[in-house]
């Protein structure tokens, strides 16, 4: 009979018994409530074995990508080893190699892992400084194509974490990296579909990253993406990607500015620019990130144009407290 | 009742129906504000949930829970016409998919059975809801 490994406890499972039912059985205490693979809540990770498709059946491709399955329906054939959703917390310790400006509020930061980390470009990860001050961050760089991961931190008034890797970090400083986390990344299977990528500020970073990373796994489908920002100091990236719209025919790039006007951008709300160029959304994945209540406005718009509430992935750039 | 949820489509149906239903639901001025401010993709599971409740599928919901899940809406001002409107759109959503009226008939009258728990309203005596 297969077991089950969780947190360190070998559980056997009875004929017939689910995930769910022998870890509660073992006196495990799983989030869950419909136990009919509807709600979610006894969503957890195989960090190793094979999962049963029936017990992935309506996650997203992204969280099927990562292992996720839902407890209540998994009756697995072989050894598994499950873990919980939020309880990530493997710890990585992580140099800083280079620091460099992308225009005056965003820090290009990259760091080296000493083990290396296996990533989705578009995933966060939490960056934890030796006084225990913590912070998210998503990945912009593709383990492909680059050396390091790569980051691009704003500079937050009063910030700690930001303040602290723009004004004092030097390279070899260290500090432990919790994750990857997150579902905002690209998944092969699809190359023709679609893809909005829209985002503000740093919001830039995830999308540059799923865009390179889908183009280089040969997506072919067009690839939108909008960048929005108030003033066009805030805009970072213009070249690298000009180059990457002249390099790949799908691969397009808008800027927009809401406050000025100017040449080489579109002054305007990005989400309602990007939503006159594409006024429907049926059959588009769409990626979003940045600031919160944009990111909310704009999936439920898209939503609403048409895209499906499985391809949207919302990743919104909540503040902490300081 | 699992030939209702089988002959939908099951699984599959609930899947093509729950963002038809959840836009025609953003969509209409009546009930769109119960809505507001709620994390999309949570209450997507919930109108899915909701939905495979309805075709006669697979769940634990009882009365209790339809009532308890509904109470703070019923604050609110929840009432009969705003859940006729959602009775509404899930004729609606059927007929675009092209479901036979017999089901269809069956699916609102699963529904219909909820309105009671639904609004908070007491039942009588001989008619307890069980979802």
């Amino acid at each position: 009979m297969a077991t089950v490994e969780f947190e360190a406890q070998h559980c056997e499972l009875a004929d017939g018994e689910s995930v769910l039912e022998c870890l509660e059985r073992a006196g495990h205490s799983i989030p869950n409530s419909c136990r009919s693979g509807v709600c979610h809540s006894c969503l957890m990770r195989a960090t190793s074995g094979d999962v049963p498709p029936a017990a992935q059946k309506g996650l997203k491709e992204t969280q099927r990508a990562q292992g996720y399955f839902l407890s209540c329906c998994c009756y697995p054939d072989t050894d598994l080893n499950a873990a919980r959703v939020d309880g990530d917390s493997m710890r990585i310790r992580a140099r800083l190699l280079s620091k460099e400006s992308l225009n005056e509020r965003v820090l290009r930061v990259v760091l080296d892992a000493q083990d290396s980390m296996a990533y989705f470009p578009g995933q966060f990860v939490n960056f934890a400084r030796a006084d225990g001050l913590v912070r998210s961050f998503s990945l912009a760089s593709v383990p492909q194509l680059d050396e390091g991961l790569e980051f691009h931190v704003a500079l937050v008034p009063g910030g700690k974490m930001s303040g602290w890797l723009h004004h004092e970090a030097v390279p070899g400083d260290e500090l432990d990296l919790m994750g990857p986390l997150g579902n905002c990344f690209y998944v092969a299977g699809n190359p023709e579909q679609p893809l909005l990528l829209l985002g503000t500020g740093t919001g830039l970073a995830p999308l540059y990253a799923i865009a390179r990373d889908a183009l280089h796994q040969g997506h072919t489908g067009p690839i939108h993406l909008f960048h929005g920002a108030l003033v066009a100091a805030d805009r970072y990236l213009v070249a690298t990607l000009s180059r990457l719209s002249e390099a790949h025919a799908n691969f397009n790039y808008h800027s927009c500015v809401r406050d000025e006007a100017g040449p080489t951008w579109v002054q305007a709300d990005v989400d309602i620019h990007a939503l006159n160029l594409v006024p429907s959304l049926k059959g588009w994945k769409v990626y979003l990130c940045g600031n919160p209540a944009l990111v909310r406005q704009v999936q439920r718009k898209a939503f609403l144009a048409g895209a499906s509430m499985q391809d949207i992935y919302a990743d919104a750039f909540l503040p902490a407290g300081g | 009742m699992s030939g209702l949820y089988d002959g939908i489509g099951g699984e599959a149906a609930v899947n093509a129906a729950v963002d038809i239903f959840y836009r025609h639901v953003l969509l209409d001025d009546r009930i769109a504000h119960f809505f507001e401010g709620v994390d999309m993709e949570r209450q997507a599971q919930k109108q899915k949930a909701f939905l495979t409740m309805a075709f006669g599928g697979p769940h634990n919901y009882t009365g209790l829970d339809m009532r308890k899940g509904h109470a703070h809406l019923v604050k609110q001002g929840l009432n009969d016409s705003h859940f006729d409107a959602v009775v509404e759109h899930l004729s609606t959503t059927l007929t675009e998919l092209n479901v036979d009226q017999a089901y269809i008939d069956q699916v609102i009258a699963i529904a219909e059975s909820t309105r009671e728990d639904v609004l908070g309203r007491s039942s009588a005596p001989d008619e307890a809801a069980h979802v």
